[in-house]
């Protein structure tokens, strides 16, 4: 398994469960994955593939009920967080462990001030009084590129433009330095030049700042400009996973294919349609027993209805080092 | 702020003057004469000249006018006198009740804080009850004490007041003789006793009127309550690690409050105008009560003042409700 030494993150086989009217759902299922100090591992799957449930119940941010982490370890800072208590669990939370969401529009409270709100985990985080939160806040305003951030302090969210809000956020999940970032598609509801703004911002921080990032998209051409590793989800499972150059150069989950080819291309021939994957992601009302890509799968055959594949090396190096697949049909190389 | 504020104080003037032709013809209208209360054994020619004592005999154009200067003029250059001692609208004619012969103003002057101690106390502690019932019941949306807070809000709020009074004076007052069933307005304060005195006879009117007034308002709490409950920036409090303290009754609540302000804004004209129901119902010599006596005495000037004064108030608090809306929620701005 992963070496632990210095892995800032390391989540072992998660399970969530959604308990509904309609019976469970199944939307995490055995994951594990490592995040070593400063690196950015890339997160990417269809919507309902389980990206942000399997962030959020690692953090105890999913509301119980109907929410239910039935299995795993988290272990970071040398605790297994899903086994202390939920005002620990709170220390840990913006503290630790930074979130920025997907719409910026929404993410801010309306009624309280932008210098509130990035406020607002620095006193209760880093017991600092409101005077100097107050530098600091400023200071973090600046450090996302808000300029004026002094006044700019005073402004509420509806003053800020969408771009100038997922800023925002991003200062207020930076604001006690945590050792991990976790961006659940960050630029989704930005249009495209701001997307571009944000990611260059989130690069530039990283080096500053040096703390790991979790980017969940579904958007593969950002993952390639700045993921170290690639996580590739679906049916709340993980089915490759990779160094980016190498899964990038020769995927082998037929879905990693499959969302690779989905990207159109501004080089070469314009092909007639853009490609797609045929098909719905699955809503698991049980624990998987057979690969749950296997309806949508062009090279599925009977193992695959009747055994969930478990994830295998694909470069001989042990498990989470290198790259691996979860899936019974072997690619042909070259 | 304060440019919208006077912009809609302006245009409350001819929606007034609007209101006050309506009510004043309405009321006009109305079957009866100012002489009902007269016996029968007056006659004729004298109940003529009774009636141009009045004014009664001129048109109702000139009336009308006649009440307008002196309900915005004679009225409170009146109350302006008596503050000061000055003699701006000494010898003036004042709005004269039919019934006690006497200014309609004083007679409301009497009756006001009898209301406003009975209703406005009810009104106070619904509020006060059904906001943390609204936030507590949204929190734990389904709970049993949800589902409870629901049904005793439907009750409350579909039961009308006039039945659940009278059902509590049956109990609580005919058969257990734990509270007096009728108010008495004569009662003063003075110590230990008749401060007891006062909270047993207040006990059952404001029961009833503030479980009505609690139905709705929690109502709206828990409405409110849940919609932000949901929202993005609750998991963004949540998120930076914020206790559930903070996250609710600070980041939800501050949200949720700005409709449930504005509705308990609003509801408070009703504190003078819907309570007359409990009034009478429970003897509670206030303006509801005095309203109705003057309806039954055809006290035209009594009955066209006091729903003036109604309508002022809706008006008013429509104003303060909106201007509220603007103080609570950064992204209204009235300029």
């Amino acid at each position: 398994m992963p070496d632990g030494g210095d892995a800032v993150l390391d989540v072992r086989g998660l399970k969530t469960v959604f308990r509904t009217r309609g019976g469970e759902v199944h939307a995490v299922n055995s994951v594990s994955f490592h995040l070593r100090r400063g690196e950015l591992l890339g997160v990417v799957g269809e919507s309902g593939s389980g990206k942000s449930v399997t962030m959020m119940s690692l953090i105890g941010l999913l509301p119980m009920p109907p929410a239910e982490v039935r299995g795993g370890e988290v272990w970071l800072g040398g605790r297994d967080i899903l086994k202390i208590p939920d005002s620990d669990l709170r220390e840990v939370r913006g503290a630790k462990v930074g979130f920025v969401f997907q719409d910026p529009m929404t993410s801010l409270n309306p009624v309280f001030q932008v210098g509130f709100q990035i406020m607002e985990p620095l006193i209760r985080h880093m017991g600092m009084t409101k005077a100097q939160a107050r530098v600091r806040a400023a200071e973090l305003l600046e450090l996302v590129g808000i300029s004026d951030a002094q006044s700019r302090l005073d402004s509420y969210p509806h003053q800020f433009s969408g771009g100038m809000r997922q800023r925002v956020m991003i200062a207020i999940a930076l604001a006690c330095d945590p050792d991990v970032l976790i961006a659940d598609e960050p630029t989704t509801a930005l249009d495209v030049t701001i997307q571009a703004q944000i990611i260059e911002l989130v690069k530039d921080l990283r080096h500053k700042l040096g703390m790991a990032i979790i980017w969940i998209t579904h958007d593969l051409g950002v993952i390639a400009g700045i993921a170290d590793r690639v996580m590739v989800m679906y049916g709340g499972q993980v089915v490759e996973h990779g160094p980016v150059k190498a899964l990038f150069a020769d995927p082998q989950h037929p879905y990693t294919r499959a969302l690779l080819k989905t990207v159109p291309s501004l080089t070469g021939a314009r092909e007639a349609r853009l490609q797609v994957i045929e098909g719905q992601p699955p809503i698991m009302t049980e624990e998987p027993r057979a690969c749950p890509f296997a309806p949508r799968c062009a090279h599925a055959f009977e193992r695959c209805d009747v055994e969930n594949p478990r994830r295998r090396a694909v470069d001989g190096l042990p498990l989470g080092q290198g790259h691996d697949v979860a899936c019974h049909w072997e690619a042909r190389h070259g | 702020m304060l440019t919208y504020a006077l912009r809609r104080l302006l245009l409350a003037i001819p929606t007034l003057l609007l209101i006050s032709l309506v009510i004043f013809l309405l009321v006009d209208l109305a079957p009866g004469s100012p002489m009902s209360e007269i016996p029968l054994t007056v006659p004729p020619e004298v109940r003529l000249k009774m009636i141009a004592a009045m004014g009664a005999d001129q048109p109702v154009f000139v009336r009308y006018v006649l009440w307008l200067r002196q309900f915005f003029w004679v009225e409170p250059m009146h109350q302006v006198d008596l503050l000061f001692g000055s003699h701006i609208v000494e010898g003036q004619q004042r709005i004269i009740s039919y019934q006690t012969r006497g200014p309609v103003f004083t007679v409301i002057g009497e009756r006001i804080p009898q209301t406003l101690t009975v209703i406005g106390t009810a009104y106070l502690v619904g509020v006060l009850i059904a906001v943390p019932i609204g936030i507590y019941s949204a929190y734990r949306q389904y709970s049993w004490f949800d589902q409870l807070g629901t049904f005793i809000a439907m009750l409350g709020y579909s039961v009308p007041t006039f039945f659940t009074g009278v059902l509590m004076i049956v109990i609580f007052a005919i058969k257990l003789h734990w509270f007096p069933s009728i108010y008495n307005t004569s009662l003063k304060v003075t110590d230990w006793a008749s401060l007891l005195a006062q909270i047993r006879q207040m006990a059952l009117p404001v029961l009833v009127l503030s479980l009505f007034n609690a139905a709705e308002i929690s109502r709206y709490t828990r409405s409110s309550m849940l919609e932000n409950l949901g929202q993005d920036y609750v998991r963004t409090a949540r998120a930076k690690g914020m206790g559930e303290g903070t996250v609710v009754l600070k980041h939800v609540l501050r949200n949720s409050l700005i409709p449930v302000v504005t509705v308990i804004a609003l509801g408070i004209p009703g504190i003078f105008g819907g309570a007359i129901i409990t009034e009478n119902v429970f003897k509670v010599n206030g303006i509801g009560a005095a309203l109705i006596g003057a309806i039954h005495a055809n006290d035209l000037p009594m009955v066209q003042t006091l729903t003036f004064i109604f309508a002022v108030l809706i008006v008013v608090f429509n104003l303060i409700a909106d201007i509220l809306y603007g103080v609570l929620d950064p992204r209204i701005r009235y300029d």
